[in-house]
């Protein structure tokens, strides 16, 4: 596996303070977080900066790691020391285990730091002896959640998606293990995103007599090259020539539901949106398709492009583009 | 004799869209959200989400909630969670979302 630089993908010197590293934190967490970031690979960004300030906040595992990554680089190859989870465990706080923040799931860098330390001592443990004193005992299981990332056409045509959940079951000699289940369960057509699909029973397993819990999925969708979402609406830009602008034009453009021919009407200006109804999100009343036009600027290269433009100057020299800030100033 | 083959088809699951389910009650939103209840109840009185149907005097366990409000409510969660933004924070968070997407969409923004 990689070693990972925690200190440069929190962008900190190795000699950062707590507070320096809590600054860096919060600053990078605002630019990144997926529910307010612009940036493409917010949520692998969000994640990697997560897993650093999981080790780098924690004076204990911080040391830990500086001890063992002095003699690193990035992204060279890491494998820890053999005798690494011993020597940790036998350190005092660390017995009982690193564990990761809220269950976010870290690297396998990370696990190898400071999942292993955690060893049969504690989460295992734990859920044995819960088992015994509980034997008569019925409990609902526990909800799961994860995230789907969805195409904006599954959202037209509806998906069959599949889904490797791991889970964890009690097996027949009264001990847990993981299991890897797979869950076929349908994309339902008209789903936006931000919504969320309940699986019913598809959580973890009920204990004694409980019922299992439920999966909650949340939708996201991922960015289409042309098309956004707004609700039910779906819009695209269509760039037009500003003579298709001023003199009206018939243009063949794409939609998620197939190619349609469109009458741009003779004086439309820049933003205006065309409608075509009903081609928006399936829905009982589906959403609107909108193109919105965006009128491009040819270049003036050649001198014929260049006369073209100066014969444009002769015809409009009653025009003038900044007559509004010339009134106001 | 157990047989001894390993089934590989996978689970049919059926899906439920949250949102289409108009009424959630306060204990759907809490297992939706994996929140305690309180916390929701926070986020009502803080005014990230707002309970519909409720009527004065009207205990938490007649509120009523909708997909949006799960939604907002997840965010808000999210946000706390991720950045220490407090829920007063959120709310404004969310608001200027909503401004945000309508301008994107060419939109007249609501002024709530």
């Amino acid at each position: 596996m990689e070693f990972k630089d925690y200190y440069a993908v929190m962008g900190v010197d190795k000699s950062a303070t707590p507070d320096d590293i809590k600054r860096a934190h919060r600053k990078l967490a605002r630019k990144y977080h997926p529910d307010v970031s612009k940036e493409k690979d917010a949520e692998a960004r969000f994640k990697e900066l997560a897993e650093a300030y999981d080790v780098l906040k924690d004076p204990e595992k911080r040391a830990a790691y500086d001890r063992l990554g002095a003699n690193y680089k990035a992204g060279q190859d890491f494998q820890p020391p053999p005798d690494w989870a011993d020597k940790q465990a036998g350190q005092g706080g660390y017995a009982q285990g690193f564990e990761a923040g809220d269950g976010q799931d870290h690297s396998a860098f990370f696990d190898a730091l400071f999942r292993g330390m955690k060893g049969d001592g504690r989460g295992q443990g734990n859920y044995e002896r819960g088992q015994r004193s509980h034997e008569a005992f019925d409990m609902h299981g526990q909800d799961q959640h994860a995230k789907i990332q969805i195409e904006i056409e599954d959202s037209y045509n509806g998906a069959t998606r599949t889904l490797q959940l791991r889970v964890q079951v009690d097996g027949s000699d009264g001990r847990s293990r993981l299991d890897d289940r797979t869950i076929e369960f349908v994309i339902p057509r008209g789903i936006r995103a931000g919504q969320h699909i309940r699986l019913a029973a598809q959580g973890a397993p009920g204990i004694g007599k409980g019922s299992p819990g439920d999966l909650y999925l949340d939708v996201e969708m991922l960015p289409h090259a042309l098309y956004r979402t707004d609700g039910f609406d779906v819009l695209m830009d269509l760039p037009i020539a500003p003579w298709e602008a001023a003199l009206g034009a018939d243009v063949i453009a794409p939609t998620p539901t197939g190619q349609v021919e469109i009458k741009i009407p003779a004086g439309s200006t820049h933003g205006r949106k065309l409608r075509v109804k009903g081609r928006g999100l399936p829905a009982k009343t589906p959403g609107d398709f909108y193109f919105v036009l965006k009128i491009a600027q040819p270049p003036a290269s050649s001198e014929t492009e260049k006369k073209a433009y100066a014969d444009l100057h002769t015809a409009f020299n009653l025009f003038n583009p900044r007559s509004q800030i010339e009134e106001l100033v | 004799m157990t047989p001894n083959f390993i089934i590989t088809s996978p689970l049919q699951a059926t899906s439920f869209v949250m949102e289409d389910i108009t009424e959630l009650t306060l204990d759907d939103l809490c297992r939706a959200c994996a929140a305690q209840a309180d916390i929701i109840i926070e986020l009502v009185s803080e005014g990230v989400i707002d309970s519909a149907q409720a009527e004065p005097g009207q205990t938490p366990e007649h509120w009523r909630f909708t997909g949006t409000h799960l939604h907002r409510a997840k965010v808000a969660l999210r946000l706390h969670r991720d950045l220490g933004v407090n829920f007063a924070g959120a709310a404004l968070v969310l608001q200027l979302m909503d401004e945000l997407q309508a301008l994107k969409a060419g939109r007249p923004v609501m002024n709530l």
